[in-house]
């Protein structure tokens, strides 16, 4: 029995690491198309125009108030099928169009919160003092307030990092053969969903794993110059400026 | 140079200024003290437009900065303003603080900015601690910073709001120190503060401040020493 298990256990791994390039790939592209909406968006919802306001929070509560995988199915097949409907000829998404699409959207809408977080945690007492060395509110938004703001930002962004990975999963639903449909396709061979399911278990923490050090490791760098925070830090990197 | 017309302004039902009129001439110092909640910060932050009145007019040099046109940017280079909390970036060094503005909006070169940012550190006595941030260093040398910060725009007038409030009492002294140097270098100054003995010293002239007007204003040997209003006597009588 315990032959067995590793047998499967070291045979399904190999499987699980091809589709772990999958999971991998999509996230990164979410990722970098989430911050970039995110910050688009969280710039948006704090605007005074109304125009821009009204659409952003409409984006961010939609997003955030409905499933990921009804998001999946939503654009996967009834967005196709209107497109279909509206060209009169048959018409579908790559599935890995569909990944990158939703995965980013969805987490566009998380990370749009944290910036927004992020921003209002910089003391007000930030923007007045560059306005008032006649900085335009786009200027001080971009040098004083944002720097700041993003620092605040990283360790709930790599939350939403290592949770957007773990929500790849999801995307087996409509066929994409990453880390979990990749066990799923192993054990309906070799009926041995334990050792399966525990390789799929292990090949997702370990990319979580790396994830969060990634994470620690950025926050350590770029919080360089709170020497109130990490005082070694902070002097070895005074000495290179 | 600053003419200030019925100026009033409401944060919701709360009306802090309830009418102000002055006019503060080129180069001239004033200090404007009187009782916490009075609305002297306020009526510091309406001149820069860092609260927005609720009705009247500022006129700085014959512009009327309250009309709606008027290029708010443009009007605050020549208004350097210093904070109680000094407001210094914490991400920045302190060069990069002083830089930050020439650079970006007058569009001026690296090193010449660098130049006048180390001649300000100097006037401060702080050359030494160009490449620092600032949290390392003391409130009175932020403090300090912050005054070289404001000056790197080479403003025209420079507005004070209570700069020594936020620091401990030994460091008050190298704080007023360099803002009695700039008093003497022609610039017109608004300075809103609880050191009397500095307001009388330094000053043209006193604005004695209470709710939301300015009650009394004269020299400061005469608002001092034989201030007219009751108001006036009791508060002088509680702080001097």
């Amino acid at each position: 029995m315990m032959n067995n298990f590793w047998e499967n256990y070291w045979a399904v791994l190999p499987k699980l690491v091809g589709g772990a390039e999958y999971t991998i790939k999509i996230t990164i592209i979410a990722v970098i198309i989430g911050i970039i909406i995110g910050m688009l968006m969280a710039l948006a919802k704090m605007s005074k125009h109304l125009w821009l306001k009204i659409p952003a929070n409409i984006y961010i509560e939609c997003l955030r108030g409905t499933p990921l995988f009804v998001q999946i199915f939503l654009f996967h097949y009834g967005v196709s099928s209107l497109i279909k409907e509206f060209i009169g000829q048959p018409f579908s998404f790559q599935i890995m169009t569909t990944a990158i699409v939703v995965c980013g959207l969805n987490s566009g809408a998380y990370v749009a919160e944290i910036f927004r977080a992020g921003i209002q945690s910089v003391d007000k007492g930030q923007m007045e003092a560059a306005r008032s060395l006649g900085m335009s509110h786009t200027k001080a938004m971009f040098y004083v307030v944002l720097p700041q703001a993003v620092k605040q930002a990283i360790p709930p962004l790599g939350n939403e990092f290592v949770v957007l990975l773990k929500d790849t999963s999801l995307l087996s639903a409509i066929g994409l053969t990453e880390i979990f449909q990749a066990g799923k396709i192993y054990t309906s061979v070799h009926m041995a969903p334990f050792p399966t399911y525990l390789g799929v278990a292990t090949v997702y923490l370990a990319l979580t794993f790396v994830i969060t050090r990634f994470v620690n490791w950025t926050e350590r760098k770029i919080s360089a110059g709170d020497s109130h925070r990490r005082p070694k830090k902070a002097k070895a990197s005074r000495k290179g400026v | 140079m600053i003419e200030i017309k019925n100026l009033h302004k409401s944060f919701g039902h709360l009306e802090v200024l309830k009418g102000v009129t002055e006019t503060i001439a080129e180069k001239e110092i004033v200090s404007v003290i009187g009782p916490s909640g009075s609305g002297k910060s306020t009526f510091l932050r309406c001149i820069n437009l860092l609260e927005e009145p609720t009705c009247g007019e500022i006129v700085i040099n014959g512009e009327s900065i309250t009309d709606k046109s008027h290029n708010v940017n443009k009007m605050r280079e020549n208004l350097g303003m210093v904070f109680q909390r000094f407001n210094l970036f914490p991400h920045m060094t302190v060069m990069d603080n002083i830089t930050l503005a020439p650079r970006k909006v007058k569009g001026m070169g690296k090193s010449e900015a660098e130049n006048i940012g180390l001649q300000l550190l100097q006037k401060v006595g702080l050359a030494e601690k160009a490449n620092v941030y600032p949290n390392t260093l003391s409130g009175g040398q932020q403090q300090r910073v912050a005054i070289a910060r404001a000056l790197a725009m080479q403003p025209k007038i420079m507005l004070f709001d209570e700069p020594t409030s936020a620091l401990d009492p030994e460091m008050v002294g190298e704080v007023l120190n360099v803002i009695r140097d700039l008093t003497k270098e022609g610039m017109t100054m608004i300075i809103v503060t609880h050191e009397m003995g500095f307001a009388r010293e330094v000053s043209d002239r006193v604005f004695f401040m209470d709710e939301g007007i300015v009650m009394e204003q004269g020299k400061p040997a005469d608002l001092f020493s034989k201030p007219q209003l009751k108001r006036t006597q009791d508060f002088l009588a509680k702080v001097l």
